[in-house]
C-alpha cells in the first residue's frame, strides 16, 4: 500500500545495540524523558490522565498495528478489537458493577489471563488473514473486528450487550492505588516506554529484519528458506500482546468497557493515528496518538470559540487527518524528514 | 510429507542424483509452461539450460524450488521426494536460487539481506536476540559479502545499489549456509564485460561439490562455466549433451541462429 512507507532500520546503526547508543544519537530524548518523567510535579490530573495517559494507551494499540504494518507490510484493523477483548476479560474476571458476569478474581489471576487470551484471539486473527495481502488484509481484519463488536453488542450472558461493563476497578497492589492519578499516570509511562523500546529491540533481531525480509519480498524469503506464514503469525502475536497490554490500562483508564470501545470508529481511529504520526519508525504512533487526544479533546472548544456548532469537531479531526496524509505520505514523521532534509540542504550552501 | 528414516536419507546422500525429475508438468490454466520434463543432474554437476524466451526455462526453476508447485511428476532432491514439500523445505535441504529480476530486500541493507540468508538456512529464525559483535552468523554474512566484493556498501540501504552491486548480493544470498546445489536465473544479465569476467570467476571458483544448473543467454558466459547443457523448447526438453557437441548440433543451430543462416 502506498500510503505505509516501509519502516526503515537505521542503515547506518552502531555496532550492537543499546540504549545509550539511541539517547546519544537523538538528544531530544533526554528531554522528551525529563519531560515525562517530572509531569506529575506541574500538570494537573485532568492534563496526566485524559491528555497524555490517554494518548500513550492508544499509542500502545497504534504502535502494535505500526510493527505489522511498518515492519510487515500487513495493515491490520483488528488492533483495536484485540485491546478491547482484552479489556473485557479483565472485567469479566475482575470486578465491576455486573456482579452476575464479574468473577471478582484477584488481578494477578486476571490480568494475565485477559492477555493471554487477548493473545489468542488475536493470533488467531492472524492466522485468518495472513494468505492475503494489501486491501484484502485490511478487509478481513475489519470484518473481524465487525464481528467482535456485533457479538458484544448482541450477546447478554458473557458481554453484557449494549451497556457492557461499569466500575471495573483498577487494582490496589503492592501497596499502591493504581486508581489514583499520579501512580496510574506512571504505570501507562512505564508500560509505553517499554512497549516502545521492546518493538525498537525487536526490529533488529533475526525475527524483525525477517519479518521486514517478508514485508520486500515474501517470496525470496521463502526461497532463503523461511517459513513466510509462520513469521507472519508471529508476528500478530507479538502485536497482539502489545494492544493487549494497552488493553488492560484501557479499560482502567475508563472504568469501564462497552461494545462502542472495540467499535468500527475507535477500529479506523487507531488507522488514523498510525498514518498520521507515520508508519516508519515506532515513535510515529505516539506523535499521533498525542495529535489526535488533542484535537479530539479541544476541538469541540476550539470551534464554539469561534462561534461554529462544536458537534462539528469531527470535522476539524477529518480535515487535519487529509492536510497531513495530502502533504506527507509518512505523517508527521515525513514532515519532519523533510524538514531535516532541507535544513542539511541549508547549512550545506551557507 | 513422505519422512524418510534417517537410515534411508543417509544411503540416499551417498548415491542419489542430486536432482531427479521424471515427467513434470506445469500448466497455467490451458497453457503447459512445462511438458513431461525428465532431467537428471548428478551431485556436484555443473549444467547450463539453454532456450529461447518462452522455453519454460524459469519455470523449470520454479517447480524445482517449489515456488510454483509442478502440475504433475515427481522431484527429488539428493534422493528425497520433495515434490510436495513448499519452498522453505527444500531451501533448507540443501537447494539454493537467484532470480532473473533481482528479489532483493530494498529496505534493509546489503548485510542485513546475507544475514537474512545466512539465518534462513540455520536455526533461530524467530530469535529475539540481537546479533553480537562476534556473532558466527554475522561472520560468515561479512564473509559472503566479501565474496562478492560488496564490503565497501555494506551497511548501505540495497535501494541505493547500482544495478551490478545488485546483481552480486543477488548470488551471495544464493550461497548462504551451506548449498548442495543452486539454481542461478540469468545471473550475467545486465552486467557490464568486468562484472561478467567477475562472475566467472565467482562460478567457476565455488567449491568442486556444489552442482548448479544456469540459464544465460551470454554462451560466452554459459559454457565456459559448465561441463553438460540441456536445451529446451516450447516447454519440453530437446536436447542434451556436452557444450561443444551442442554447439556443433544442426538441429540447435537452426533452433537458436534460425534457420538459413546456420
Amino acid at each position: 500500500m502506498a500510503m505505509v512507507e516501509a519502516a526503515r532500520t537505521d542503515a547506518t546503526r552502531p555496532e550492537g545495540w543499546s540504549l545509550a547508543a539511541t539517547f546519544q544519537a537523538h538528544p531530544a530524548l533526554w528531554l522528551l524523558a525529563a519531560f515525562m518523567l517530572v509531569l506529575p510535579a506541574f500538570a494537573s490530573n485532568f492534563v496526566l490522565i485524559e491528555i497524555f495517559g490517554w494518548a500513550m494507551i492508544l499509542g500502545m494499540i497504534a504502535l502494535s498495528l505500526m510493527f505489522l504494518a511498518g515492519y510487515g507490510g500487513m495493515v491490520s484493523l483488528v488492533q483495536m478489537t484485540v485491546a478491547g477483548c482484552a479489556g473485557y476479560m479483565v472485567a469479566i474476571f475482575g470486578t465491576s458493577v455486573m456482579t452476575d458476569i464479574s468473577l471478582g478474581w484477584p488481578w494477578w489471576v486476571g490480568v494475565p489471563l485477559a492477555i493471554v487470551i487477548a493473545v489468542i484471539f488475536g493470533t488467531l486473527s492472524g492466522v485468518l488473514s495472513v494468505r492475503t495481502e494489501g486491501i484484502y488484509t485490511i478487509m478481513i481484519t475489519l470484518a473481524i473486528a465487525s464481528a467482535f463488536y456485533y457479538f458484544t453488542l448482541q450477546n447478554y450472558t458473557i458481554f453484557n450487550g449494549f451497556s457492557g461493563f461499569n466500575a471495573v476497578r483498577t487494582p490496589v497492589a503492592f501497596g499502591v492505588d493504581w486508581r489514583s492519578p499520579v501512580p496510574f499516570y506512571y504505570l501507562i509511562l512505564f508500560w509505553a516506554v517499554l512497549a516502545y523500546l521492546v518493538v525498537v529491540y525487536v526490529s533488529r533481531t533475526p525475527f524483525g529484519l525477517a519479518l521486514q525480509g517478508t514485508r520486500d519480498n515474501a517470496r525470496r524469503m521463502a526461497a532463503l528458506g523461511f517459513n513466510v506464514t509462520a513469521h507472519r503469525v508471529a508476528a500478530y502475536a507479538f502485536a497482539a500482546l502489545i494492544a493487549a497490554i494497552a488493553g488492560v490500562l484501557l479499560v482502567w483508564h475508563g472504568g469501564q468497557i462497552s461494545p462502542g470501545t472495540a467499535g468500527v470508529g475507535p477500529v479506523i481511529d487507531i488507522l488514523i493515528i498510525a498514518v498520521v504520526g507515520g508508519m516508519s519508525r515506532p515513535i510515529g504512533a505516539f506523535i499521533g496518538a498525542i495529535i489526535y487526544v488533542i484535537l479530539r479533546t479541544f476541538a469541540l472548544d476550539a470551534l464554539v470559540a469561534v462561534g461554529l456548532d462544536g458537534k462539528r469537531f469531527q470535522l476539524l479531526i477529518g480535515l487535519g487527518f487529509l492536510l497531513i496524509v495530502l502533504f506527507s505520505p509518512d505523517g508527521i514523521l515525513g514532515l519532519w524528514a523533510r524538514w531535516r532534509a532541507r535544513q542539511r540542504n541549508n547549512d550545506r550552501r551557507a | 510429507m513422505a519422512a524418510l528414516s534417517v537410515a534411508e536419507r543417509l544411503s540416499a546422500v551417498g548415491t542419489a542424483n542430486a536432482l531427479e525429475l521424471r515427467g513434470v508438468t506445469r500448466l497455467f490454466g490451458a497453457l503447459a509452461a512445462l511438458t513431461d520434463v525428465t532431467l537428471t543432474v548428478r551431485p556436484g554437476e555443473r549444467r547450463a539450460v539453454l532456450g529461447s524466451n518462452g522455453a519454460g526455462k524459469t519455470t523449470l526453476f520454479n517447480c524445482i524450488t517449489g515456488d510454483f508447485p509442478s502440475t504433475s511428476g515427481t522431484i527429488r532432491f539428493f534422493g528425497e521426494d520433495v515434490t510436495h514439500f513448499p519452498p522453505h523445505e527444500r531451501i533448507r535441504r540443501g537447494l539454493r536460487r537467484t532470480y532473473q529480476i533481482s528479489a532483493l530486500f530494498t529496505g534493509l541493507s546489503v548485510i542485513d539481506n546475507v544475514y537474512l540468508a545466512c539465518r534462513g538456512v540455520s536455526r533461530g529464525r524467530f530469535s529475539l536476540i540481537r546479533p553480537s559483535r562476534n556473532d558466527a552468523l554475522m561472520n560468515s554474512a561479512e564473509n559472503l559479502v566479501q565474496a562478492v566484493h560488496l564490503t565497501a556498501v555494506k551497511d548501505q540501504l540495497v535501494a541505493e545499489l547500482s544495478h551490478g552491486q545488485q546483481r552480486q548480493l543477488e548470488i551471495a544470498l544464493a550461497l548462504a549456509g551451506a548449498p548442495r546445489f543452486i539454481l542461478f536465473d540469468e545471473p550475467a544479465a545486465g552486467l557490464s564485460p568486468t562484472e561478467r569476467a567477475e562472475l566467472i570467476v565467482i562460478l567457476t571458483s565455488l567449491p568442486p561439490h556444489i552442482g548448479y544448473i544456469v540459464i544465460e543467454h551470454d554462451m560466452d558466459v554459459a559454457l565456459r562455466v559448465v561441463e553438460s547443457v540441456t536445451m529446451m523448447h516450447n516447454g519440453r526438453i530437446f536436447k542434451e549433451g556436452r557444450p561443444e557437441e551442442i554447439e556443433s548440433d544442426p538441429e540447435v543451430q537452426e533452433l537458436y541462429l534460425g534457420g538459413g543462416h546456420g
